[in-house]
């Protein structure tokens, strides 16, 4: 969520059980702009805490001009200190699904062994050791729930001319119904589904709909909606990453995500529904 | 010269006119033109004379469209459409009106309701809770289900437990006596089944030929603990929104405990909706909530080291059975918040362990099915007794939180220090690792435990479902069943002729027999 609203929209997502303390909302406040000001970002989130077994995880999310690619990932322990992440590429994603299990300790230069077995074709064995450091697991883990749960509010961001995906400023929320349903909702990421048809595209505009809607999701019902805060603010949870929280107050511009959670993605959905 | 230039310049006048004709053309669909949507969209431009207002055209331009259509519909009357929020707002309304009680000094004395603006309080700097606002609503719906309910001698806000279509909020409450309406009921239920059984049975016996019964006989019943004691110590009240009403929940029982570990669901948010799991839970989604609630009771609740004491004076004698009551004791001087973060011996469980059984304290049901088979005075020599099972034995009560297992290589229990800033005025907060989203905090002499989450445990890598019983076995293949081919003509012809072959020589033999008989005479 932006820091510019965090003051308000910690209250909205606050039904999932997680609050931030007054010192450490205070101490956002401050670091959040400095952070903005030395990486020169167009603005910053406060993306969401991810809970260690020793410390926890502050993270927060620096965006630039093209608001879906180029992003930047820091964390911090005491919401003062930012350090950057790196960035999750395909190697070190293949690296940390391998080798990280378990919690999050909360020792960022703690590092998660994994002897794996490969049986060969002929009948023999061959040993890898996979290792990663917990900074890596990390990173990838923030890249999976931006892919697999973020999540904005249809008409929200529209992609330009240019290609360039952008807030769009003349939007102003969804409407009561709008809001009731999960169509209405995106994913914001690169997009993978293909639009099923061309009829079905025709009601579509491509400034705003590039993005994948969330009704789309396997399986079907691996998002609870529900209206909180005395039945004023559309909230979002996600069931496959538990700590994922989206909030909108209908007919306002106001929206934005939290995860505060594990890190770890449910992967007994299938059995919980 | 002129000449020329007039008529180009006439010409690009006309040219102009002819495009002008073109933009004021009506369309046949919206029966407006560019022109003067043109001069309505540049109107608006300098009505509100939006920043960088080149990027934002097309927005504006689509809402002059849509005033345009907006418009034409107002001779429409509204449809009169009133709104969830606005009927939840007219049930909160409820909360907030006051009442004008006489008594209102003698409850001042002894409230069941807890201090609840200072609890919020230390919630928050624990960095649990669910929303001032939102706290607050719920603190009112506690004090209206006190009133409402005046046999509840204690109350405290249990937690919260997500749902995917609504949320349920948790009262706990001690009650001044306890009702036994309950128990007659399932008693009548269980009289009834039998009856139905029994008829069944009747109507079996007048045909001539009975279907074959089942030998199946199902383990026995746990008992249920007696309300007041064990997973039933307290009474839970839910509900879905402060405001709404509140919903007592059923006793639990040790069958639905003992599924309860097994399964793995989701709560929907619809107290009598049913649990679709393998294996079946017994019963529906209340009595659900109502054994994780227990689960997590039992697992969570913990309380500084010395804050209870159990009652010492009975000593030695009761040692066998568990204890399951403790008093506040008066003496506690509280623990420092350093020391407590620091160690985890300084936290002690204060409620008692759930057994294997599905029960606080265990039951004996070997003993049990001895007595029933007197009653029923049907001797079944065939099933052998078994042995004496063991007792089972939990932790005692008020042990210190060091002696939880570990589990998952992941310690139970995460301590912090509230404020990293300003510690020497912090709390110290309990985090649970085995329960997400199960809290606790401490300060001086004042402590609290709460729960929001999905209700459900951290399983570690991955849950994986009982896999269903075993296939019953076939009936035992022997000669008589097996399946032999027919023999041929000449097969049984050879047959039958060994068969003559034996018959004569048999006659011959009696013939013998009888001769030599008959010699002997």
């Amino acid at each position: 969520m932006d820091s510019q609203t965090l003051y308000f929209s910690l209250e909205l997502v606050a039904g999932s059980g997680h609050i931030l303390n007054i010192e450490q909302r205070t101490a956002l406040q401050t670091s959040l702009m400095i952070l903005r000001k030395n990486y020169k970002f167009g603005r910053v989130l406060f993306w969401g805490k991810i809970l260690g077994l020793k410390e926890d995880y502050f993270i927060a999310q620096g965006r630039g001009e093209d608001e879906l690619k180029d992003k930047k990932n820091l964390y911090s322990f005491n919401c003062m200190d930012w350090f950057l992440l790196p960035p999750a590429t395909n190697c070190l994603i293949n690296e940390v699904s391998k080798a990280a299990r378990g919690r999050f300790i909360g020792d960022p230069s703690h590092v998660y062994e994994r002897v794996l077995r490969i049986h060969l074709e002929d009948d023999e064995e061959h040993e890898e050791v996979v290792k990663v450091s917990e900074e890596n697991r990390l990173a990838v883990t923030i890249h999976w729930i931006d892919e697999e749960a973020s999540v904005v509010p249809r008409g929200a961001f529209i992609k330009n001319p240019h290609g360039i995906v952008q807030m769009n400023r003349s939007f102003c929320g969804l409407s009561d119904s709008e809001a009731r349903k999960l169509d209405s909702f995106l994913h914001f990421r690169e997009p993978r589904n293909q639009k099923e048809s061309i009829l079905g595209m025709c009601e579509l505009n491509q400034t705003i709909d590039f993005l994948d809607v969330l009704s789309d999701d396997i399986p079907k019902g691996s998002w609870s909606l529900q209206f909180e805060c005395a039945r004023k603010v559309c909230v979002l949870r996600s069931l496959l990453w538990l700590g994922l929280t989206f909030y909108h107050v209908p007919v306002t511009p106001h929206n934005g995500y939290i995860y505060i959670g594990n890190g770890y993605r449910n992967l007994d959905l299938n059995f919980m529904l | 010269m002129d000449g020329q230039r007039d008529s180009s310049s006439e010409r690009r006048l006309q040219s102009a006119a002819v495009f002008k004709a073109f933009l004021s053309k009506n369309s046949t669909k919206s029966n407006t033109n560019l022109y003067d949507h043109l001069t309505r969209l540049l109107l608006k431009v300098i009505d509100e004379q939006p920043h960088n207002a080149v990027d934002v055209i097309e927005d504006l331009s689509y809402a002059v469209k849509q005033d345009l259509f907006e418009d034409r519909q107002s001779n429409l009357r509204d449809l009169p459409q009133t709104t969830a929020a606005e009927l939840l707002a007219e049930k909160q309304r409820l909360l907030f009106t006051q009442q004008e009680d006489a008594e209102q000094e003698d409850e001042l004395a002894e409230t069941p309701l807890p201090n609840v603006s200072e609890i919020g309080f230390y919630l928050e700097q624990a960095g649990v809770g669910m929303g001032r606002e939102e706290l607050q609503r719920v603190f009112l719906a506690l004090k209206q289900l006190v009133e409402s309910q005046p046999v509840i001698q204690r109350c405290r806000l249990w937690g919260k437990i997500l749902g995917t279509q609504s949320n349920y909020i948790v009262a706990e409450a001690e009650c001044k006596e306890w009702e036994d309406e309950e128990e007659e009921k399932i008693g009548d239920e269980a009289a009834e089944e039998e009856e139905r059984e029994a008829e069944t049975r009747e109507g079996d016996e007048n045909e001539i030929d009975p279907l074959p019964q089942s030998t199946y006989k199902p383990p026995p019943l746990v008992p249920k603990e007696a309300m007041g004691t064990g997973a039933n110590k307290f009474v839970y009240y839910v509900c879905k929104e402060p405001g709404l009403p509140w919903v007592k929940l059923p006793s639990v029982s040790p069958a639905q405990i003992t599924v309860a570990r097994q399964i793995r669901k989701f709560f929907s948010g619809r107290l009598d909706s049913p649990v679709n799991s393998y294996p079946p839970f017994p019963g529906n989604e209340g009595n659900y909530l109502r054994a994780q609630i227990a689960r997590i009771s039992a697992g969570t609740q913990v309380s500084p080291q010395g804050f209870f004491q159990t009652g010492e004076e009975e000593g030695d004698e009761e040692d066998e059975a568990p204890r399951d009551s403790y008093d506040v004791n008066p003496d506690f001087e509280g623990i420092s918040v350093a020391e407590m973060v620091e160690s985890l011996s300084t936290w002690v469980h204060h409620i008692q362990h759930i057994l294997q059984q599905g029960r606080c304290t265990w039951v004996n049901l070997a003993v049990k099915r001895e007595e029933d088979q007197n009653e029923d005075g049907e001797a079944e020599e065939t099933e052998e007794e078994p042995d004496e099972p063991e007792q089972e034995v939990g932790p005692p009560l008020l042990t210190p939180l060091s002696q939880d297992a570990e589990i998952f290589n992941t310690p139970p229990w995460t301590t912090k220090m509230s404020s990293t800033l300003t510690s020497q005025h912090a709390a110290a907060v309990l985090r649970s690792n085995l329960w997400p989203g199960a809290y606790a905090y401490a300060c001086g002499k004042k402590f609290e435990n709460i729960y929001v989450g999905w209700g459900l445990k951290d399983v570690g890598e991955g849950y994986s479902p009982p896999l269903p019983p075993l296939p019953q076995k076939e009936y035992p293949s022997g000669p008589e069943i097996t399946e032999a081919q027919d023999p041929s003509v000449e097969e049984e012809q050879v047959l039958e002729e060994a068969l003559d072959e034996q018959e004569a020589e048999q006659e011959e033999l009696d013939d013998t027999d009888e001769g030599e008989l008959l010699d002997d005479d």
